[in-house]
């Protein structure tokens, strides 16, 4: 993590040449490191983020490198993991705990962190009109117990008997017993510690974020007059604050059958060593059921921002105003009310009441339908505008795309029937890094493009950012796509390696051909991280002419180019319009702080 | 590097030229490349059907009744889903081909549609309804009870490696007690001795035999960690979680020796892949499925030795299990119906 506080070093040079006009001088500490600023709490979420996506990713493709070329070995790997793969071959148990990780970091320290806690952070006071969060100190402490969680987690691969490996839904026993596997040993310790640490990090940016959207609303600016984005914080952060509880139960139960010889998830079990243990009584099904009621809900704490996002920048950048606004409010309810009743779907096979199981196919069918409403929409919105390619808009229109290739396919694994044959599969691996995985990592970097000028008060280059699109788009779809096709095949997740198996074999060319495009698309995004930390000190300034440089109507842009904390010099503008006047009677944009003309027409 | 200078130098060159000038035809060149993206796009993905659609089981069949409704229901799903997919994204990116920016067109106001809206609700939720129909249908069918005339089967995972067990003539399998379970006495499943219904129960590892046609109702245990007995050809699976036993019925409707036919693959074979993570060597957790006519399996398991044969040298030194079974009793009634 010290990369972290080198790069934020730098900014100080050209922060402070803008420092606040009026509030007291801070020092390094107070400014940079434990800032109760919105804007660089969500600086500090957005970096740590990256830098957990740099890791996550490189764990896929070192775990690639296994399943493209089961027979070859690759000496560097043991260069630069000793042990752990030995003569340059992936240790089986440490190809597990890559997995582990490469799932834990990706669902919870990017897509949740590094996606809603920046965006949440940086956008709610901006856009809503409030000169900070409701409880900054609050704040400032959730990314601390991130940054702690993260320093947990990442310090679990140093252990010698290696990190948590049982995959990232940590299902027990497996991830209760030490003896069933390397990995639950001390590594899964340090992960439960961790992510007890990352509960209580989100717990308090939740309760923040709910706060301030509720009660620290500039004059004018009505619920109904609130961007997408904003919106979609408020039903992400109400989902986080309702369901990671529940995981922390599991959680604790979890240790108490570790350390504590209680039975919650444990029953006849006779290990292989000959260990025959006294615990009877407990299901592994309840845990299940604690982890999805967290774990489904989760997939649309990850979507629901990049949902969001798309929607604000989709409408800005076609110049017209999103369509059905209330819709997309009432679709955002829905998924987020039905999001609790759906987890069971993750547990079809695990022999649960089958009668029971047909609410649950009843309920994740039921989702397709806002979601739907969504996708329509969208469309709609493009329909007739006039569109501007910027990077966001791209990576918006990307979302779209995989959002839609990911959550058809979503149809079908919700139906009980279908997930018979499909359940645990690759096709499983194709539909949720397509609708969750790809398509958020693409709605965050719209997001990071779009408000790039406003974060750092620089441009990044487009050039880079438009072959990072690309190729990011057409290599995603050249991995995942294919995927569905050894799903359909009964292809399992998570092993090590097909060659043993007649019924998957056959699947060896097209394996080697998704780790050569998953390696090139790993590489491309350096491109985003050269553009991203070099823009930050290197990039075209934002100047007054251009500060508002993709001509939005939201109220962030009426801030100064560098917004001191408190967000707005003198009064915070006053809001007298909903921020989707886009093309309205002709003009090109109408921002939220115009007062209605007598003229105007209404919508 | 080397892209990062071509980066840098455009980014001059475009202030050079005038920004608004490069930003319009940036745009004309990415709007141009999402036409190219969907006519590659959709040449993609007939391409990769064309070459992966033979290896993805679906060409040959399921070789289970149970498994041939699954694959209509699948082709139904596949219909409905694939018509969605091609004009949603064909509408996507056509849209923003045909509407990018133009100094000769104006963006048009169009805030909602009540009609539009209540359109893409309903047909939505009608189709879906549809699909949840047709698939619960199903569901009921496959979870309700085994056929009266399935063969009762037990499967039995552990790191990493497929137990099973038959019944023999009583049709009926013996209690257990994990307490019980010792491999060295010839005991790996923990089979209580003192229940005679065990006496003529048949062990046998990795490789079942079962009878084409004929329904089979498998129990599955597990000994340590929840496993998966996954049925690829089948197109069924079902977890093995310990402490809790689960059933699965199917009914194989083409032997082996057929699906070497049908496949025209020499190597065929019916496989149990572990589907549920389960320790380092779950990838090799593999069982293998014999099917096979009455005749044949008859004369198989004809050869087979019950275990309490062989496990009875060790039986008069073995403590009586005395009062650990009751939980048991209850875990196991279900095998007992």
């Amino acid at each position: 993590m010290n990369e972290e506080v080198l790069h934020e070093q730098p900014l100080v040079v050209h922060e402070t040449s803008h420092a606040s006009h009026e509030h007291h001088k801070q020092s390094f500490i107070t400014k940079y490191i434990f800032s109760e600023d919105h804007k660089m709490i969500s600086h500090q979420f957005l970096i740590t983020g990256i830098i957990w996506a740099i890791i996550g990713g490189f764990f896929s493709v070192i775990f690639r490198l296994q399943l493209g070329f089961p027979d070859q070995t690759f000496p560097f790997l043991e260069d630069i993991f000793g042990r752990w793969a030995p003569g340059g071959r992936l240790d089986t148990e440490f190809y597990y705990a890559l997995v582990t990780m490469h799932g834990t970091i990706m669902v919870f320290f990017v897509l949740t962190a590094g996606l809603s806690g920046t965006f949440s952070n940086y956008l709610i006071p901006l856009q809503i009109g409030a000169r900070d969060m409701a409880s900054p100190f609050l704040n400032m402490l959730s990314y601390w117990f991130f940054f702690a969680a993260s320093v947990v987690m990442f310090s679990s691969l140093f252990l010698e008997t290696g990190p948590a490996s049982g995959g990232w839904t940590i299902y027990p026993p497996l991830s209760a017993l030490g003896g069933a596997m390397s990995g639950s040993k001390g590594g899964m310790d340090f992960w439960l510690t961790s992510m007890i640490l990352f509960v209580v990090s989100t717990l308090l940016g939740g309760l923040n974020y709910i706060t301030t959207v509720l009660n620290m609303r500039t004059k004018g600016m009505y619920m109904t007059r609130l961007p997408l984005t904003i919106w979609a914080f408020l039903f992400t952060a109400i989902l986080g604050v309702l369901t990671f509880p529940v995981l922390l139960s599991a959680i604790v139960l979890l240790l108490f059958d570790r350390h504590l010889g209680t039975s919650f998830f444990l029953s006849d079990i006779f290990l292989q060593s000959g260990k025959i243990l006294p615990n009877e009584g407990g299901s592994p099904i309840l845990f299940q059921h604690l982890f999805w009621f967290l774990g489904h809900p989760e997939v649309y704490i990850i979507a629901l921002p990049a949902m969001g996002i798309t929607s604000e920048v989709i409408s800005t950048n076609s110049r017209k105003p999103i369509f059905g606004y209330m819709a997309m409010v009432g679709s955002f309810f829905a998924i987020a009310s039905l999001s609790f009743m759906v987890w069971a779907h993750h547990m079809f096979v695990t022999g649960m009441n089958p009668f029971l199981g047909s609410f649950f196919v009843l309920f994740t069918l039921l989702i397709a339908v806002p979601s739907a409403i969504k996708v329509f929409n969208w469309l709609t919105t493009l329909w007739r505008g006039n569109i501007h390619f910027t990077p966001a808009m791209l990576f918006a229109i990307g979302f779209v795309s995989l959002f839609i290739s990911g959550g058809l396919t979503g149809i079908w694994l919700g139906n009980s029937t279908l997930d018979l044959h499909l359940h645990d599969t690759y096709f499983v691996i194709a539909h949720f890094h397509l609708v969750m995985g790809v398509a958020s990592m693409f709605g965050m970097l719209s997001g990071v493009y779009h408000w790039y000028p406003k974060m750092f008060g620089r441009f990044m280059n487009n050039t880079l950012a438009y072959l990072h699109f690309w190729i990011s788009f057409v290599g995603a779809y050249l991995i995942f796509w294919p995927m569905h096709y050894e799903g359909l095949a009964g292809m399992p997740r998570r092993y090590y390696d097909f060659s043993n198996w007649e019924s998957f074999k056959m699947f060896g060319g097209l394996n080697e051909f998704i780790s050569i495009i998953a390696i090139l698309v790993f590489a491309a995004q350096f491109l985003f991280i050269f553009n991203f930390f070099y823009s930050m000190y290197k990039g075209r300034k934002v100047t007054e002419r251009n500060k508002n440089p993709w001509g939005a109507n939201t109220l962030e842009w009426t801030t100064p180019i560098h917004p001191p904390h408190g967000n707005w010099v003198s009064e915070i503008p006053e809001v007298h319009r909903w921020p989707y006047d886009y093309g309205k009677d002709g003009i090109d944009f109408i921002p939220q702080t115009e007062p209605i003309g007598v003229a105007e027409s209404k919508h | 590097m080397v892209v990062f200078q071509i980066a840098k130098a455009s980014e001059y060159v475009s202030v050079l030229k005038g920004e608004e000038k490069s930003r319009k035809q940036n745009n004309k060149i990415n709007g141009f490349l999402m036409l190219v993206f969907l006519i590659l796009g959709l040449i993609g993905v007939w391409w990769c059907n064309h070459i992966l659609y033979p290896r993805s089981g679906l060409m040959v069949g399921a070789a289970s009744s149970e498994g041939k409704s699954i694959d209509k229901m699948m082709w139904i799903t596949i219909i409905i889903t694939g018509i969605v997919f091609f004009i949603t994204q064909i509408l996507l990116f056509w849209f923003s081909f045909r509407y990018q920016e133009s100094s000769k067109r104006k963006a048009y106001y169009y805030t909602h549609s009540n009609k539009l809206e209540i359109i893409w609700t309903v047909v939505p939720a009608i189709t879906l309804t549809v699909l949840v129909v047709v698939g619960l249908k199903y569901w009921f069918k496959f979870t309700a009870p085994a056929p009266k005339n399935a063969q009762l089967i037990e499967i039995t995972g552990h790191q990493f490696a497929w137990e099973i067990r038959y019944p023999g003539k009583d049709g009926i399998l013996g209690r257990k007690n994990y307490k019980l379970t010792d491999p060295a006495k010839d005991n790996p499943l923990g089979v209580d001795w003192s229940d005679e219904a065990s006496h003529d129960d048949i062990h046998v590892t990795t490789t079942m035999h079962v009878v084409v046609n004929r329904p089979v109702k498998l129990v599955i245990n597990s000994q340590d960690v929840i496993h998966d007995v996954g049925l690829p050809q089948f197109r069924l699976k079902m977890d093995a979680v310990p402490g809790t036993p689960t059933t699965m019925w199917f009914t194989p409707i083409y032997t082996t020796e057929q699906m070497i036919k049908k496949t025209g693959d020499p190597d065929f074979v019916y496989e149990i892949s572990c589907d549920q993570l389960c320790g380092i060597g779950h990838f090799t957790m593999r069982g293998v499925i014999v099917v096979e006519t009455q005749s044949e399996f008859n004369a198989w398991i004809s050869k087979q030795t019950p275990e309490y044969l062989k496990a009875k040298q060790f039986i008069a030194s073995a403590t009586p299990p005395a009062d650990s079974t009751k939980n048991l009793a209850l875990g196991n009634s279900a095998i007992h119906k």
